[in-house]
């Protein structure tokens, strides 16, 4: 159906490119953090998959909820979480999302509906379906987004999700970000029968598919769906195809899969492909080339700032624990 | 007043705190018409709606994803699991999520929900459907359990679970579905925390919770005839547990015996007893101890299962012999 939609303006194409350019620094920020000891841990790249999360929460009003997964920088960003405040949290300091408790995979902000990302396949998902019931009991306008990979569609709490969420017809849009790989294994070797989206139908979930590399083709397949959620149409399964750029987590190389899969991957780059359909209609690539940069720099700025930042007391880590029975702390 | 049992008494906290808070809803299995498993929900449904007492599809996730995701859009849900041992079914979400979520988010939000998961024997159902697994959740920070004896202690542990902003573990004891008690139907919420003496003595302390506190009350009773006054406190809330109340009976009695149906290995008698030890190091009249069922999975038949069960007469002749009056 999505042919039927207008196509957006080159002033919006120009506006969802910014914020891709945003998350692709930053990723590459984190990576770079990462190898300087900066970073505990690791993190999980979103890099090359920029185009989902910023062609569907560009539909999303701020009250709307996202919930992510251990990849979820993307997502974040997106729903306009601030960069400084990510790297703040990444590099384990007071000023973070959490203050430094969280890290990478916990980034979360409630006041912009952010749910947080999540360090358990697919605890975002079935909580996501959670808030969304949540919802419908309240009567409220929100939806909620669960952004998950193709690695979830092998855990048996998504179907749990699945079916509850069309039995009880909640205001949810699935977004499967289909990169092709479960860690290290290709999700097609580690998957008997038909792939993702096939078994989804057996829900009686209404499935669309997307190019996820195009953000154009995203935003208007995911426009439809948002509004079809919102009007109270119960959850619709948007498949979007796409790569994961980098290794599972910043250390890994990614040696596991072939070169020349990589390097056409990396051809079909997703800001390249904005950039390309801004440049058909007419946008300057001096104007194009200068969200980049601009979107450089700003990162460049915010990781100088974070790096200043104090690291949290240390009695914090003894606050939030719970009301009744939390632990006291002594030096 | 009024006699009522304790499912019954589960059944009013519910109600009340329903009443009281348009933001309070459950879920679960056949908590509708049927009206759980042992009439816990009976009539709650037709009095607040299908979509307030939710009947679920046998989906234990997400139950409980359901009940977080709720909550922290606002509601406080109670999430029915049926039985403790199928809230394994749901760990990952009790503990890596439900848990955790507030600490990781540093406070951003808090996840009030109770996950009700009834423990014990009862009926020889064997090892799937008997457990009292209570040391996985008290051992897991961020979590409150609770674990009433009495139709009056579930009737006010309940409401004050409700209340509470924490998660908190609510393990009602399946053998005590039917057990009648007094209730005041007004009565305030029971602090969390707080365990209860539920007889005076001054030999030694009997210190259990859930079903096996009542058979601590049984054991005193036959202690007496051998001329062993023992005091018998029922922990009720397991975390936090009453330190105050507990080392008061101690100092008093001198002697200490714990006693729970879930196994003595890995039991939370043996973290109890730890903490005992290392405030009364060298000051008690005697060795203390713990009894708990032996390590292997509940057994079916009658005689088998009978060695797993903590029965007044064990308790008896150990606290008898702790006190040298076989």
């Amino acid at each position: 159906m999505s042919f039927l939609r207008d196509l957006p303006s080159q002033e919006r194409v120009l506006e969802l490119l910014q914020t891709m350019c945003l998350i692709r620094e930053f990723e590459e920020a984190a990576g770079q953090a990462l190898a300087l000891g900066h970073v505990r841990g690791s993190v999980h790249q979103y890099t090359g998959q920029e185009a989902i999360a910023v062609g569907v929460c560009s539909h999303l009003n701020h009250s709307d909820y996202v919930s992510s997964h251990h990849r979820g920088h993307g997502h974040a960003i997106a729903k306009g979480v601030s960069p400084y405040r990510m790297l703040c949290e990444l590099f384990g300091r007071q000023g973070g999302t959490s203050n430094g408790k969280g890290g990478s995979m916990h980034i979360a902000d409630f006041s912009l509906g952010m749910l947080g990302a999540n360090g358990v396949v697919p605890d975002g998902v079935t909580m996501a379906v959670g808030a969304a019931h949540a919802i419908k009991m309240q009567g409220r306008p929100e939806i909620v987004v669960a952004f998950f990979g193709d690695g979830a569609m092998n855990r048996g709490p998504l179907f749990e999700a699945f079916n509850w969420a069309k039995l009880f017809n909640l205001p949810v849009l699935f977004v499967c970000e289909d990169n092709g790989y479960s860690v290290t294994l290709r999700t097609l070797d580690v998957t008997g029968g038909p792939p993702a989206a096939e078994r989804v139908t057996a829900f009686g979930i209404p499935v669309s598919y997307v190019n996820g590399n195009d953000v154009v083709l995203v935003h208007q397949s995911s426009g439809d769906l948002i509004e079809k959620v919102r009007a109270g149409g119960g959850p619709h399964f948007l498949h979007a195809s796409t790569y994961r750029w980098n290794g599972h987590l910043a250390h890994d190389k990614g040696l596991y899969r072939d070169p020349l899969e990589v390097e056409k991957a990396r051809k079909d780059d997703c800001l390249l492909n904005a950039k390309n359909w801004l440049i058909l209609r007419g946008t300057s690539s001096g104007r194009i080339d200068s969200l980049r940069n601009a979107a450089r720099q700003q990162i460049s700025r915010d990781v100088e700032n974070a790096l200043k930042a104090p690291f949290p007391s240390l009695e914090t880590a003894f606050t939030e624990v719970q009301d009744l029975g939390s632990p006291v702390w002594h030096r | 007043m009024a006699q009522m049992t304790y499912a019954q008494a589960g059944c009013l906290a519910l109600k009340q705190e329903m009443e009281r808070d348009g933001n309070v809803w459950a879920l679960g299995e056949d908590v509708g018409p049927e009206g759980g498993v042992a009439g816990q929900y009976l009539g709650l449904q037709k009095h607040f709606g299908a979509a307030r007492i939710l009947d679920t599809p046998i989906s234990e996730s997400m139950i409980m994803s359901a009940a977080i995701g709720s909550a922290l859009l606002g509601m406080r849900p109670v999430a029915e699991l049926r039985y403790a041992d199928f809230a394994l079914c749901a760990a990952d979400e009790i503990i890596n999520q439900a848990a955790k979520i507030r600490y990781m988010l540093d406070g951003q939000v808090r996840v009030p929900i109770v996950i009700r998961q009834p423990i014990g024997m009862r009926w020889g159902m064997a090892a799937q459907h008997s457990q009292s697994n209570e040391n996985i959740w008290i051992g897991t920070p961020g979590l409150v359990v609770v674990a009433p004896a009495t139709p009056a202690d579930n009737h006010g542990l309940l409401k004050a679970a409700i209340r509470s902003d924490d998660p908190v573990v609510f393990m009602e004891h399946k053998e005590l579905w039917l057990v009648q008690g007094e209730v005041d139907e007004d009565a305030e919420p029971i602090e969390i925390g707080k365990a209860s003496v539920r007889r005076e003595g001054s030999d030694i302390t009997l210190l259990s919770w859930s079903k096996t506190a009542n058979n601590c009350l049984a054991a005193a009773d036959l202690l007496a005839l051998k001329g062993v006054s023992a005091e018998v406190i029922d922990l009720r809330t397991l975390w936090p547990w009453d330190r105050e109340t507990v080392f008061k009976s101690i100092q008093k009695t001198g002697r200490i015996l714990i006693a729970h149906e879930s196994p003595r290995v890995g039991g939370f008698g043996g973290e109890l007893l730890a903490e005992i030890a290392e405030v009364f190091w060298g000051q008690l009249k005697s060795r203390h101890m713990r009894i708990g069922s032996p390590r292997i999975p509940v057994p079916y038949s009658k005689p088998l299962e009978d060695i797993c069960r903590i029965g007044p007469e064990i308790i008896a002749s150990t606290a008898a012999l702790l006190c040298n009056t076989q």
